[in-house]
Formats: structure tokens, C-alpha cells, sequence
């Protein structure tokens, strides 16, 4: 089943065009990254899916229209919008009695289950708890909500490693199963490769790429190629090309792995590397839309 | 027992710990106990103030038995004025303070949690822009009126029992001070006055209040004064008149029957017989008043659902 599906989305402030008519189709039990430069229109396009921003196109979240039933569908749907959107003045505990008396959804035992895991104290007001622990409070509460979609846009800015290891940690042992779909929007895109089943490069109100992550480590691939070696490299028309220790990287889309490891090195490259191959040549960034 | 059943058990627990449906009303219930977590000077500020005054009339106490010989040379109308007085000030002051902190609240109601960027924590909850306005023109026009009144009443009794307590030390009967001191037709006056006037009659200036600071993208203040100041001069400029100043001043000060109900402005705690709720209810400037003030709060829902944070 489709849990959010786009036709032709399309947003505009003024003359900026945010959004160029984005298609999108996100089955359940999928965990999508969302990966572009700042001002790409992540934020944009997870704001209409949620409902906080109107729109042109069609778009429906788990069957309805974000924009004219948001309270609705906040029954089935989180998210986190960034680490510091709890109420300063708020105690954990009032926190929780209130997410529990508007949320028909909402397992408090569950909640307080992840809040004994962590230091965080009931009569604390947020405003005393770290980056850190808001997060972890935040996590908590959204992880004991029974939802089907969660979106999370940059949920670990500014934390520390440890704590964004955590925070990914449960989510991935917690909380996702496959009747759940999460969206996820970060800069710190090595973190979330290994969680990622989906990836979406968007720059400039477009999607510059789309595709799972199985086709990603098939069609991305990059050779270490020494000197003597690269005029032939370069006939394969490499995306990408960089300067190391020893020699030259070479970043592919779509050619065979066999015919490369003639060259050196091969292995499937990251989504950094292959975000910065992308971003950096526009001209390759149309090729690989299609 | 075999899994399956287990595994029944364990959904069906899982039905009853997360019921799909809910009471519409329990969403507005959380809102409005969220709005006095947040906001406690709307419980604080009166109950400092009612402390201030009780310690006041305790130092005030002193005095009492040698003030009421006084007042007992006077006629029984006298004597009930001099006796009420400083309970009528203490119902005053209470009024005076809470009406203040729900024009303070008004206008950081709906400018606070985009400045906080909190709104897309509210906005991530299952309940809608118009439980959240409700939810906050409920604080002004029910929630503070009424807790007004209660801690008036408490502070009056408290007041009650140490002017008792100082009287008969001092050797004097209550009898006098009890029988001038009509308590209960004082709370019947002020509770209609703050029901009436506090609630319904300023009703459209909380709602502009709110209005405003759904509005403002910063100095709510400005943002609600302003208007006001530029479209009364522009109608004097424009037809030499003052109508818009005077409808406010209307709104503000005055009512749609001075004596009947004792316009917020003119508070007097008047007696029992001038409260005429039938001619009240019966002014077109009361429903006036509510269908603007709904005119208010609908564009106030309308603006939160489009804003994000500043």
C-alpha cells in the first residue's frame, strides 16, 4: 500500500519555486532518505506531507489530503521537526499526560519504558534536560505513538555522536517494523546509509534521483585507478572524479563492476560521495532522474 | 496456553491501551490544562496578590475593633458601606489583576509558540487549529473569570474570619459586622459581573487580542494597538469624527446598560437589584459583540493553520 503519493507536487513563495512538481510513492515499511543541498526543499516537501503548508498537485498521505485533514491525520502520522520544538516551560511528565490525553494512540507505558532507559527525570522542564536528552524525551514519546508514518527532519542536528548513534539505534530496534514507513531528512547522511532502504537526492525543487538502496550499491560504483590508467578510466564516463593518497577515484553510474576491476580497487560507493557527484554536475544530476 | 491466543490476548490488550476514538471534547479538556501549565501567572498573579492583601488586612487587623466603634455611631446604610469597603477593594484589585494577565496572555497566545518554534510540536498532535484557538479564548472568557471569582471568595472569607477573630478581641460583638456585610449578595453581584462583563461583553477584545498575535511576526503589542490608533485618526482626518474611538471606549467602559450590569469599567460592586440580566441578554451590543468576536476567532484559526514558526 501507498503510504504518501505525489503527482506533479508543486510549491512556490513568491517567485522561488520550492518544489517543481515532485512525484513520489512510498510504499509502507520503507525507510526513505531524503538528501539534498540547504534550501533544496526537504523541508518544503515534508511540510506538505504533513499537512503544514499548502500546495499545488495531487498529494495523498495514507489515503488523505495532508492540507485539509491535518489534526487526522496526526492520528497516524509523527513527526519530529528538528531537536528543539519541545516547549522550554514543559515538564516531562505534563509532556506526557498531554500527548497521552490528545493521542489515541499513544502507549505511555511504552514511554516511560524508553524514558527508564535514559537519565531524563519526570519532574524535569525541558528547558533543563541537554540537546541530547530533549532528543531522547522527543524519540520517546513519538516511538510510543502507534503511527504509521514517521517523518523526521533533521531529528539529530547539533547532537553529539553518541547520542545521534542512539537515536538511530532505536529507531531502527524499537520502533520500525514493516507496517511502518519513516522519511528522514539529514546532512549526516553516512549515519543513516546503513538504515536506509530508499534514497531520494532532491536539489532545487527536483528530484535529482531516485531509487533503493540494492539498486544504489549495484549502480554506484567506484574504482581506484592509478594514473597510467586514466584516459581509458575516463572513456567509461565517470560522474565523479577525485584526487587520494596513491591515485585517483572514479565514480561510476551504472557500468559493469567486471569492467572496471580492470582498473584497480572497485566497491560500491556512499551516499556522501555519490550526493557530491550529483550536486556538483547538473548535467549528471538529469541524467540520473531517468 | 498456545501462542495464538497468546498473541489474541496480547492484540486485544493492545486494542484497549490504544482506543482509536476519542472524546471530540477531550482534546479541548488537555488544551486548555496545557494553556495554565504554561501560563501561570493566570493563577499565580492573583493568588500573590490575594496573599498581599490578606497580609495587609492582618496588619490592618489592629485597628479594626477601634474603627468599627466608630462606624457603629453611623446609620445601618453607612455602616454597611465603611464595612464592605475593603472587601469591595479586594474584589476589585482581584479583578483589576486578572484582567490584566488575560490581556497579557491574549496576545503571547498565539505569537509565543511560533517564536518557540513549539507549534510544530502542537501542530504534530492530533488536535485541530480550532480545538487550539477554542482552547485559548476559553482562558480569558471562562477560565480566568471564574477563578477570579474563587479566589476572591476565598480571600473575602479569609478576610472574614480575621476581622471576626480581631472584633471579638477586641471586646466587640460581630453581630453588627455580620449582619452589614451581605457576602453572599456580593458574590451573586460579582460573579455576574465577571461572567457577563469580563466574558461575554469583552469577549471581541480578547478575540482581537488573539487575532493579533496569530497575526504578528513580531511586537504583538504594536501589532494590536496600532490599528486601533491609525483608524481612529484616519476617521477623524477623513470625516472629522470619532466614531470608532467612541465605539471602543464604548466596548471598554461602557455597556449596553451602565447600571444594569456595571460595565467592566465602572465596576462598583453594586447591589443585587441593580443586576438586570434579561435587559443584558436582550442588547444588541452583546450579540453584536459575540458574532465579531467569532468574526475574530475564525480568522485566528484560519492564520494558525497557515503559520509555522517565526
Amino acid at each position: 500500500m501507498a503510504y504518501i503519493e505525489a503527482q506533479g507536487l508543486r510549491k512556490t513563495f513568491g517567485t522561488t519555486v520550492a518544489l517543481d512538481g515532485i512525484n513520489l510513492d512510498v510504499e509502507e515499511g520503507r525507510i526513505l532518505g531524503l538528501i539534498g543541498p540547504n534550501g533544496a526543499g526537504k523541508t518544503t516537501a515534508l511540510n506538505a506531507i504533513l499537512g503544514l503548508t499548502p500546495y499545488e498537485g495531487e498529494l495523498r498521505v495514507l489515503g488523505r489530503e495532508p492540507w485539509n485533514s491535518r489534526d487526522q491525520l496526526m492520528r497516524d502520522v509523527c513527526f519530529i521537526a528538528d531537536v528543539a520544538v519541545l516547549p522550554r516551560w514543559i515538564r516531562v511528565s505534563q509532556a506526557l499526560d498531554y500527548v497521552a490525553g490528545v493521542h489515541p494512540r499513544f502507549d505511555r507505558a511504552k514511554a516511560e519504558g524508553f524514558l527508564a532507559k535514559t537519565t531524563i527525570r519526570r519532574e524535569s522542564k525541558v528547558r533543563e534536560l541537554s540537546k541530547g536528552m530533549v532528543a531522547q524525551l522527543h524519540l520517546a514519546l513519538v516511538m510510543a505513538i502507534d503511527a504509521k508514518l514517521l517523518v523526521l527532519d533533521e531529528p539529530t542536528l547539533g547532537l553529539d555522536i553518541l547520542y545521534r548513534k542512539q537515536f538511530y539505534d532505536s529507531l531502527l530496534n524499537d520502533y520500525f517494523d514493516h507496517s511502518r514507513t519513516i522519511v528522514v531528512t539529514t546532512h549526516q547522511v553516512e549515519e543513516i546509509q546503513d538504515i536506509l532502504t530508499d534514497l531520494m537526492f532532491i536539489n532545487r525543487g527536483r528530484i535529482v534521483l531516485s531509487c533503493t538502496m540494492e539498486e544504489f550499491e549495484t549502480r554506484f560504483v567506484e574504482a581506484m585507478v592509478q594514473p597510467a590508467q586514466l584516459p581509458a578510466a575516463r572513456s567509461l564516463k565517470p560522474i565523479h572524479e577525485r584526487q587520494v593518497l596513491g591515485g585517483s577515484v572514479l565514480l561510476f553510474d551504472g557500468v559493469d563492476r567486471q569492467q572496471l576491476a580492470a582498473f584497480g580497487n572497485v566497491r560500491s560507493s556512499n551516499i556522501a560521495d555519490v550526493f557530491v557527484a550529483v550536486m556538483s554536475n547538473p548535467a549528471q544530476a538529469q541524467g540520473a532522474a531517468r | 496456553m498456545n501462542t495464538q491466543s497468546n498473541a489474541a490476548r496480547e492484540s486485544l490488550i493492545a486494542d484497549q491501551a490504544a482506543p482509536a476514538v476519542m472524546s471530540p471534547t477531550r482534546p479541548l479538556y488537555w488544551s486548555v490544562r496545557r494553556e495554565l501549565w504554561e501560563s501561570r501567572s493566570i493563577y499565580i498573579a492573583p493568588l500573590t496578590v490575594a496573599a498581599l492583601v490578606v497580609l495587609g488586612f492582618v496588619v490592618r487587623s489592629i485597628r479594626l475593633p477601634q474603627n468599627m466603634r466608630l462606624i457603629l455611631d453611623l446609620t445601618p446604610a453607612e455602616q454597611q458601606i465603611r464595612i464592605q469597603q475593603p472587601y469591595t477593594f479586594a474584589g476589585l484589585l482581584l479583578m483589576a489583576v486578572t484582567f490584566i494577565v488575560a490581556i497579557i496572555y491574549c496576545l503571547d497566545a498565539l505569537y509565543g509558540e511560533r517564536r518557540d518554534r513549539s507549534i510544530l510540536f502542537w501542530k504534530s498532535m492530533p488536535v485541530s487549529d480550532t480545538t487550539t484557538v477554542l482552547s485559548k479564548a476559553a482562558i480569558p472568557v471562562v477560565v480566568i473569570p471564574l477563578l477570579t471569582f474563587a479566589i476572591t471568595v476565598v480571600t473575602q472569607l479569609i478576610m472574614v474570619v480575621i476581622e471576626s477573630v480581631a472584633l471579638s478581641a477586641g471586646g466587640l460583638s460581630v453581630a453588627t459586622f455580620w449582619a452589614r456585610l451581605s457576602l453572599f449578595d456580593m458574590w451573586v453581584v460579582l460573579l455576574n459581573h465577571l461572567v457577563t462583563g469580563h466574558g461575554l461583553w469583552y469577549a471581541p477584545l480578547f478575540g482581537y487580542l488573539l487575532l493579533a498575535s496569530a497575526w504578528a511576526r513580531r511586537a504583538p503589542f504594536l501589532w494590536a494597538g496600532l490599528p486601533l490608533l491609525v483608524f481612529s485618526l484616519v476617521e477623524k482626518i477623513t470625516f472629522n469624527t470619532w466614531r470608532f474611538a467612541h465605539m471602543l471606549s464604548y466596548r471598554l467602559v461602557g455597556g449596553p446598560d451602565d447600571d444594569a450590569f456595571g460595565a467592566p469599567g465602572r465596576v462598583g460592586i453594586h447591589s443585587m437589584a441593580h443586576i438586570h440580566l434579561g435587559r443584558f441578554f436582550a442588547s444588541p451590543g452583546l450579540w453584536i459583540g459575540l458574532a465579531v468576536t467569532a468574526v475574530f476567532l475564525a480568522l485566528a484559526i484560519r492564520l494558525r493553520r497557515y503559520r509555522g514558526p517565526i
